[in-house]
């Protein structure tokens, strides 16, 4: 950890971190009680790039995510009740209950939008951007997505066409080594990711992604070029996530992978790493921290009151908003 | 009212939006190129800029979801595949996403976007360069589906989409671009979801779709030398269509044809007679007839496509046979 960087910042790193990770495991329990029942990817053991990527984001800016996105809607600041609701099915849930754990929306956060279909948002962030640009709003679009998007040629033809027209898009490969049960090495030929950025001719920085300062710097200098009009980065950010690929469970009885190599990527918990050098360093007590962690568990448990007091959309609901009435002025 | 052809109509209403919106972006394959889009795109890239008329690598998926993501980011677009068959390479986009994306979201955003998917049949350019696909698109929740026949239209029907808000498939036949007609020269628009009755009749209802209209028009002449009275209905809107008007007209004539540039089996032609089976059985005379293309691929030869497209002696022959002995 840099000396550079202002206590207040990393604080608020560490904060985020411990409000998606208690606000995923309190989801993991909820999934098993029966009481959240949508498709739902959990995002533990990543918190670290959401919360990165974003702390060097503006209100403004756009960012896309996928069907592993509770992250990065939390880090980019929207609404933990509104998350929670909607997975419960509830009409004040993020998109009223008509989107679950993996159609997720905050546009008064630069939410566009996350879905499901792996690599799907790629093009739709690259067109986010380039609306910014035409319209010289100085906003930068991410895109977030897995290992597995840069195997689909949406994500080839979105490079290029960013690095063509030199757009402003921070496309962030959340790399954990798995695209469902099937690993990186059986699907690439190598595991070197950053080798996309050369055939389109944009800078690939490899990061630790269970650091999350190491993430916010490799962020900040991408947003930076981004907004100075010299283009796309790709940030691949190498990571794991601690359970399986869908649910609540770990995924170790299937044989999909080793329960060492969970133990050794668990060891490397990106929350107790920042935490431990905050307590090191003098820049966070014992007693802040305990704080932090009292906020967000309230903070989670309001929400899940929240869900769980909320109503269910009305059937006479079922076939509003197929289309928008809101004319092009 | 002067008269422009179809094509013209088209680059009209492009360039008269462009000219006014400035937010109004276009994006697609080959549309600096006449090579691809004839008449109808001509020369805007020069007028407005390669910054608004954007000609992209070859990438339809990737095209097709920066255009989604340009029209949700506060840009109207509209996306063009000169070759409707390459829009399948982006479908994903298209039926998951831009149909999807209102909804899914409870109408916290719509998706502004005209695909502007052209059909380019015959002329020997066979099963991948020629698809009418109408159906397909029909079929998805979420997408509105027009198809002009006429120059008018082709005009009133474009600055419609845009406006609208909505992703929108809008199909032209290339078969339809030399035809000519009135066109005003200010901009106006034509309702989505409503037909028109081009010529009214007394014994049958004829239901025509894109350049089956002009199939159509030809073949009134001979079906009324034949003393049949045909009441043409131009469908305009594929989904949502002018159910009510369909309905009135067979109420009155109690015959039903309808004749669809598209394949047959789970047509255009089939919805609207499955409709009418089952809103107005009563009323009718004679087992509706569909007419449409085989369930085949097209052929390239010229003498398997001469047998493969229908034609106005076809629908002579069907309007025919739905009329049955009153008219034998």
């Amino acid at each position: 950890m840099g000396t550079t960087f202002p206590p207040f910042l990393l604080v608020h790193l560490l904060r985020t971190m411990v409000r998606i990770r208690i606000f995923e495991e309190r989801t993991a329990d909820l999934l098993l009680r029966g009481e959240i029942r949508c498709p739902t990817h959990l995002y533990i053991g990543q918190e670290a790039i959401a919360t990165g990527v974003c702390a060097a984001l503006d209100r403004s800016d756009y960012i896309l995510g996928t069907h592993r996105s509770h992250g990065h809607f939390l880090a980019k600041g929207g609404s933990m009740r509104a998350l929670m609701a909607e997975m419960f099915g509830k009409k004040t849930g993020c998109a009223y209950g008509r989107g679950g754990s993996m159609h997720l929306i905050a546009r008064e956060v630069g939410f566009l939008g996350s879905v499901p279909m792996v690599a799907a948002t790629i093009p739709i962030a690259v067109g986010s951007a380039l609306a910014s640009t035409l319209l010289e709003q100085g906003r930068v679009a991410v895109s977030f997505f897995g290992d597995g998007a840069t195997e689909e040629g949406e994500f080839h033809e979105s490079l290029n066409f960013a690095a063509l027209w030199k757009l402003p898009v921070l496309f962030v490969c959340e790399n954990n080594f798995y695209s469902t049960h099937m690993p990186l090495h059986a699907r690439q030929p190598t595991q070197d990711l950053t080798r996309h950025a050369l055939a389109h001719a944009i800078p690939g920085v490899a990061v630790d992604g269970n650091d999350v300062v190491a993430v916010y710097t490799a962020a900040h200098e991408a947003v930076q070029r981004a907004r100075a009009g010299l283009g796309p980065t790709l940030l691949v950010c190498n990571t794991y996530r601690w359970r399986g690929h869908v649910g609540p469970h770990w995924d170790l009885d299937k044989n999909i992978r080793p329960q060492k190599e969970v133990e050794a990527w668990m060891a490397r918990c990106p929350i107790h790493r920042l935490e431990t050098a905050l307590l090191q360093q003098g820049l966070l007590t014992p007693q802040e921290r305990d704080t932090i962690y009292a906020q967000a568990v309230h903070e989670v448990e309001d929400a899940v009151a929240f869900a769980r007091h909320s109503p269910f959309p009305d059937p006479v609901e079922l076939p509003a908003h197929l289309f928008t009435d809101r004319k092009t002025p | 009212m002067r008269t422009l052809t179809y094509a013209e109509a088209i680059r009209e209403a492009f360039a008269q939006m462009l000219a006014t919106n400035p937010r109004l972006l276009v994006i697609g394959q080959g549309v600096t190129n006449p090579w691809y889009v004839g008449d109808s795109m001509r020369d805007l890239d020069k007028q407005f800029g390669t910054r608004r008329i954007i000609d992209p690598p070859v990438s339809e998926q990737g095209t097709n979801g920066i255009a989604i993501g340009a029209a949700l980011a506060g840009m109207p677009t509209i996306l063009i595949h000169p070759r409707m068959d390459f829009l399948l390479k982006g479908v994903e986009q298209i039926i998951n996403q831009a149909a999807n994306w209102c909804y899914v979201f409870g109408g916290q955003a719509g998706v502004p976007l005209v695909i502007r998917a052209i059909i380019n049949r015959g002329g020997e350019q066979g099963a991948q360069h020629s698809q009418a696909l109408q159906a397909l698109f029909a079929h998805i929740p979420g997408l509105k589906v027009l198809m002009p026949a006429t120059p008018y239209d082709a005009k009133g029907l474009l600055m419609a989409s845009v406006q609208d808000g909505n992703p929108i498939v809008y199909i032209d036949d290339r078969w339809l671009y030399k035809e000519r007609g009135p066109v005003p020269e200010e901009p106006y628009t034509v309702p989505i979801g409503k037909g028109i009755i081009r010529h009214e009749g007394q014994d049958v209802t004829l239901v025509a779709l894109s350049y089956m209209v002009v199939e159509a028009q030809k073949a009134l002449p001979l079906l009324e030398q034949q003393g049949i009275s045909v009441e043409l209905i131009d469908l305009r809107s594929v989904k949502p269509w002018d159910k009510e008007l369909v309905l009135a007209s067979v109420r009155k004539t109690g015959r039903l044809v309808v004749a669809d540039s598209g394949w047959r089996t789970g047509g255009v032609s089939a919805e609207i007679v499955a409709t009418v089976a089952e809103e107005a059985w009563a009323v009718l005379k004679a087992p509706p007839l569909r007419l449409a293309l085989p369930d085949l691929p097209a052929p390239t030869s010229r003498t398997l496509e001469e047998a493969y497209y229908p034609r106005a002696a076809h629908i002579v022959d069907t309007v025919t046979r739905a009329c049955g002995n009153a008219h034998r």
